[in-house]
C-alpha cells in the first residue's frame, strides 16, 4: 500500500500526562475509502488518540499527515478545516441552537461571508446563506432527522447523535471520525447506524475512522479494525484476523481465561 | 404535568392551577381590588393604575371577538373627553391585533417614532405616581448613550458568552479621544481638520470635527479591545472575567494620574479634559439647509418646529437616537450571520465549536472588538455632549452597572436589553432622586418624614433589583430563546429516549 492511498497516517504517535503515558509510539494509517474501527478495553487511549488527530491534544512525539501534509500540533478549527469531521463520545450538541442551526455552525469554515458583508448583507452574503440553508436541510433529511427548527436539546436521543454526524458531515470532510456513535444505542437503533455508515462510505464516498464498543458494530461494517490496549497498538488487521488474535482476546478477557481456553483447545 | 413537582414556586404553582377555575378568577380579582385600595390611600393615580393594569391582565382572558368589542367600546368611551388617549389606546390596540409578523418590526417601529417625537411631548406628560415627571431630554440623552454601551456589552457577553468586567475601558477609551481631538488639551500643536462650527476658527490645540472622531473613537476602541483580548481571551470563564476587571481598574487609574506620564500631560490627571468642541454642521451646511442642520450643537438653535422651540438637548438627542440605530441594525445583522453564529456556539461549547472548524481565538477577538467599538462610540458622543471627560466617570461601579442593564434585560435579547437599559439609566439620572422625594413627602412613620437621601443607596438598589431578577427571572424581563432554556435546564428533563424511535 503507497502512501497515496492513505489518507490518514500517524507515526510514533504518544503522548504523556505527567508520568502516565497514555498513547505510546503507535503507527497507524486509514486507507482512503475504508470504513476503519477503534476498539480497545476502557482506557485504552483511544479517545485520546482521537483528540491528538483532531488537534485537541498536541502530541508528545510523532507526527500526524492528513492527505500528505504534515498537521501535527495544528489547532482544532485548522484541522477541520483541512477536511477532518469529528463527533463525540458524550453529545457535545449546541443544545440550544435549532439542529438546523447545529449543521450551519458546522458549515463555518466553509462560508466566507465576513463581519462587514454580513452587516451590509451584500448580494454575495445572502446567495451564500440560501445555499447554505438549503444544504443544511439536505443533510438534515440525510440523517433522516424531519424537524429543523427544533431545539437540539428537545431531540430524542438517537436523533441526537446522528444530528452530531449531520453536523460534522457539514464541514464537508474527507475523513469522518466518528467517537463511539451507538453508545446508548438498542440494538435496533445500532443496526440501522451500522447502515447509515455504510452509506456514508458508498454513496459519500468518505473514508471513516471509529471507535466503538459494539462488536456487531464494528464486525459488520469494518473493513480494517485496529486494537489499542494500554495505549499501545496491540493488533491490526481484517475483522476475521483481529478476532482470532491471541493478544486481542488476552487484552478483553485476561491472560488466565486465555490459558484457560488453550488447555480446553479452544484458542 | 405528571410527576413530581420540584422547588416551592412549582409545588405552590402547580397546587394553584389544581383549583377551580371560580375560586382561582375570585381570590385574583380581590387580590387585585385589594392591592388598588391599598395603593390609593398611597396615591390616588397609583390606585388608578393598578386598576387599568388588571383590566388590561383580564382583557387577555377574553376570545378575539369579546375584546374587540371592549376594546371599541374603551376607545369610543374616551374619545370625547380625552381624544389623544384614545388615539394612543387604539394604537396600542392595534399594534397587538397585529399578526406576530408584522408586529417584530411594528412595536420597535412604533418606539422609535416615540422617542424621536418625545421632545414634543414630554413637558405636558402627566406626573407618573411615585415616580414623578417623565425624565427630561438630557437625561433621554443619557438613556441612549448607556442603552448604546448596553447593546454593545450584550454581543460580548450575551453572544459570546464572555463575562467582560471591565466594559468601563472601552467607554473610557472612546471618550479620550473625542477628548484629545477636540479640546484645547494639546495646546502647542494647532490642528484643524474640518471643525466646523468652532468659535473662534483659530483655537489652539487639536479640532477635528466630531463626525469623524465618532467613527475613529469606535476604530480606536475596537483596536484597543483586540490588543487587551489578545493575551486575555485564552482565559475562560471566571479568569477572563477575573483578568477583564483588571484592565478596567487599570485604565481608570491611567487616565487619573496621567498629567504627567514622562513629563507628558495626556489627561490632565483627576481634573479631567473640559471644554470639548460639540458637534455642528457649520454656518454653510446650516444655511443650505434653511437652518435644519444646526451649525453648533451648543448654542443652537433658534428654530422652532411644530410649535416646540428646538433645544441644544433636542438636537443632541436625536443624533444619540441615530446612533443608537445604527448600533441595533448593527447588533441584529451580526446576531443572525455566519459569525453571530459561532459566537452562540462558542457560548455553549468551545470544544465542539473549535472542532466544528470555529477558530476560537479569532471569533472571540471579533466578538471583543465589535462590543468595543460600540463602548467607545457611546463613551465618545457622551463626551461630546457633556464637553467634559473625568477619570471619575469610568470608575468599575460603571462596568458593573451596565451589566446589570443586561442582566435585568435579558442576555442575548437586544430588545430586553434596551428595556433594562433604559429602565436602569433613567432610575440613575432621575428616577430614585424622584422616587425619594416622593416617599419623604408622603410617608409618614409616627408623624416624622423618612428624609432618606435614596441616590445615595443606588447601588444597593441596584444590587436589590439582580438578586429579585435572578431569584424570580433568571433570564431577565424579555429573555432571548436560548438563555431562557439555558437557565431552566433544571426544570424540564431532557428526554433521553423518545418511544416513537424505538426500533
Amino acid at each position: 500500500m503507497t502512501d497515496n492511498d492513505n489518507v490518514l497516517v500517524a507515526a510514533g504517535l504518544r503522548k504523556e500526562f505527567g508520568g502516565l503515558v497514555a498513547v505510546n509510539n503507535v503507527d497507524f494509517a486509514v486507507p482512503r475509502g475504508k470504513v476503519v474501527s477503534l476498539i480497545g478495553p476502557n482506557g485504552a487511549g483511544k479517545t485520546t488518540f482521537f483528540n491528538m488527530l483532531t488537534g485537541v491534544y498536541k502530541p508528545t512525539a510523532g507526527t500526524v499527515t492528513f492527505l500528505g501534509e504534515d498537521v501535527t500540533g495544528k489547532p482544532p478549527h485548522a484541522i477541520t478545516a483541512r477536511g477532518v469531521g469529528r463527533t463525540f463520545q458524550n453529545i457535545r450538541l449546541f443544545q440550544n441552537m435549532t439542529a438546523l442551526e447545529n449543521v450551519l455552525v458546522g458549515m463555518h469554515a466553509r462560508l466566507k461571508a465576513n463581519m462587514f458583508a454580513s452587516i451590509l448583507r451584500t448580494p454575495g452574503v445572502k446567495r451564500e446563506e440560501t445555499q447554505a440553508r438549503e444544504r443544511a436541510r439536505e443533510l438534515l433529511s440525510f440523517c433522516s432527522l424531519t424537524r429543523p427548527d427544533e431545539a437540539a436539546r428537545n431531540l430524542p436521543y438517537g436523533d441526537q447523535r446522528r444530528l452530531e454526524v449531520a453536523r460534522a458531515l457539514a464541514t464537508e470532510p474527507t475523513l469522518l471520525l466518528l467517537d463511539e456513535p451507538t453508545a446508548g444505542m438498542n440494538p435496533g437503533e445500532s443496526a440501522d447506524f451500522t447502515g447509515f455508515v455504510g452509506r456514508l462510505r458508498d454513496e459519500q464516498k468518505l473514508t471513516v475512522l471509529m471507535i466503538e464498543h459494539d462488536m456487531r458494530v464494528v464486525m459488520g461494517i469494518s473493513d480494517r479494525v485496529s486494537v489499542l490496549d494500554y495505549g499501545e497498538k496491540i493488533a491490526e488487521g481484517t475483522p476475521r484476523e483481529v478476532q482470532q488474535h491471541e493478544r486481542v482476546i488476552e487484552a478483553y478477557l485476561g491472560k488466565a481465561a486465555v490459558e484457560d481456553m488453550k488447555r480446553q483447545g479452544l484458542a | 404535568m405528571p410527576g413530581e413537582e420540584i422547588g416551592l414556586r412549582n409545588q405552590l404553582r402547580a397546587r394553584w392551577r389544581a383549583q377551580p377555575q371560580e375560586r382561582r378568577w375570585a381570590v385574583t380579582v380581590t387580590l387585585q381590588v385589594l392591592l388598588a385600595i391599598l395603593f390609593f390611600f398611597m396615591d390616588h393615580a397609583l390606585g388608578y393604575a393598578t386598576l387599568v393594569i388588571a383590566a388590561l391582565l383580564w382583557l387577555r382572558k377574553l376570545s378575539d371577538l369579546q375584546r374587540l368589542v371592549v376594546e371599541l367600546v374603551l376607545v369610543a368611551a374616551l374619545a370625547y373627553p380625552q381624544p389623544s388617549l384614545a388615539i394612543a389606546l387604539a394604537i396600542v390596540f392595534a399594534v397587538f391585533w397585529m399578526p406576530s409578523s408584522y408586529r417584530r418590526w411594528l412595536l420597535p417601529l412604533a418606539a422609535l417614532l416615540t422617542a424621536v417625537a418625545y421632545p414634543f411631548f414630554f413637558d405636558r406628560m402627566f406626573t407618573i405616581p411615585v415616580f414623578g415627571p417623565f425624565p427630561d431630554i438630557a437625561t433621554g440623552v443619557y438613556m441612549v448613550v448607556f442603552i448604546m454601551m448596553a447593546v454593545g456589552l450584550n454581543m460580548v457577553v450575551g453572544y459570546a458568552g464572555l463575562l467582560d468586567l471591565g466594559y468601563v475601558a472601552f467607554y473610557a477609551t472612546g471618550a479620550y479621544t473625542t477628548a484629545w481631538f477636540a479640546s484645547l488639551q494639546f495646546p502647542h500643536r494647532t490642528i484643524h481638520f474640518g471643525a466646523i462650527g468652532l468659535f473662534p476658527s483659530n483655537l489652539p490645540g487639536i479640532h477635528i470635527t466630531i463626525w469623524l472622531l465618532l467613527p475613529l473613537a469606535g476604530i480606536f476602541t475596537a483596536l484597543c479591545g483586540i490588543l487587551i483580548g489578545l493575551p486575555t481571551l485564552r482565559l475562560r470563564g471566571d479568569y477572563l472575567a477575573i483578568v477583564t476587571l483588571g484592565f478596567g481598574e487599570i485604565l481608570p487609574q491611567v487616565a487619573k494620574n496621567g498629567q504627567s506620564l514622562f513629563g507628558f500631560n495626556l489627561t490632565n490627571g483627576p481634573n479631567g479634559i473640559t471644554p470639548l468642541d460639540s458637534p455642528g454642521f457649520g454656518n454653510h451646511l446650516s444655511s443650505w439647509t434653511g437652518g435644519f442642520l444646526p451649525s453648533n450643537y451648543l448654542t443652537c438653535c433658534k428654530a422652532h418646529l411644530l410649535g416646540h422651540a428646538v433645544t441644544s438637548a433636542d438636537v443632541f438627542f436625536w443624533t444619540a437616537l441615530l446612533l443608537l440605530i445604527f448600533t441595533v441594525f448593527c447588533s441584529i445583522r451580526l446576531r443572525d450571520s455566519r459569525l453571530g453564529r459561532a459566537w452562540v456556539a462558542i457560548r455553549e461549547d468551545e470544544t465542539a465549536a473549535a472542532a466544528m472548524g470555529i477558530p476560537l481565538m479569532r471569533t472571540k477577538t471579533w466578538a471583543y472588538a465589535s462590543g468595543a467599538f460600540f463602548g467607545g462610540l457611546a463613551g465618545a458622543y457622551y463626551a461630546a455632549f457633556k464637553s467634559a471627560t473625568f477619570p471619575g466617570d469610568f470608575f468599575f461601579n460603571i462596568s458593573v452597572f451596565i451589566l446589570c442593564m443586561v442582566i435585568l434585560g435579558g442576555m442575548g435579547n437586544i430588545w430586553g436589553v434596551m428595556i433594562g437599559a433604559a429602565f436602569l439609566a433613567y432610575l440613575n439620572q432621575e428616577g430614585l432622586a424622584n422616587t425619594g422625594a416622593w416617599i419623604n413627602t408622603n410617608i409618614h412613620f409616627f408623624g416624622h418624614h423618612p428624609n432618606i437621601d435614596v441616590p445615595l443607596y443606588a447601588s444597593g438598589i441596584y444590587g436589590a433589583i439582580i438578586l429579585i431578577v435572578m431569584l424570580f427571572r433568571p433570564e431577565g424581563l424579555l429573555p432571548s430563546r436560548r438563555v431562557a432554556a439555558e437557565l431552566h435546564e433544571g426544570v424540564h428533563d431532557e428526554p433521553l429516549y423518545d418511544a416513537t424511535h424505538a426500533g
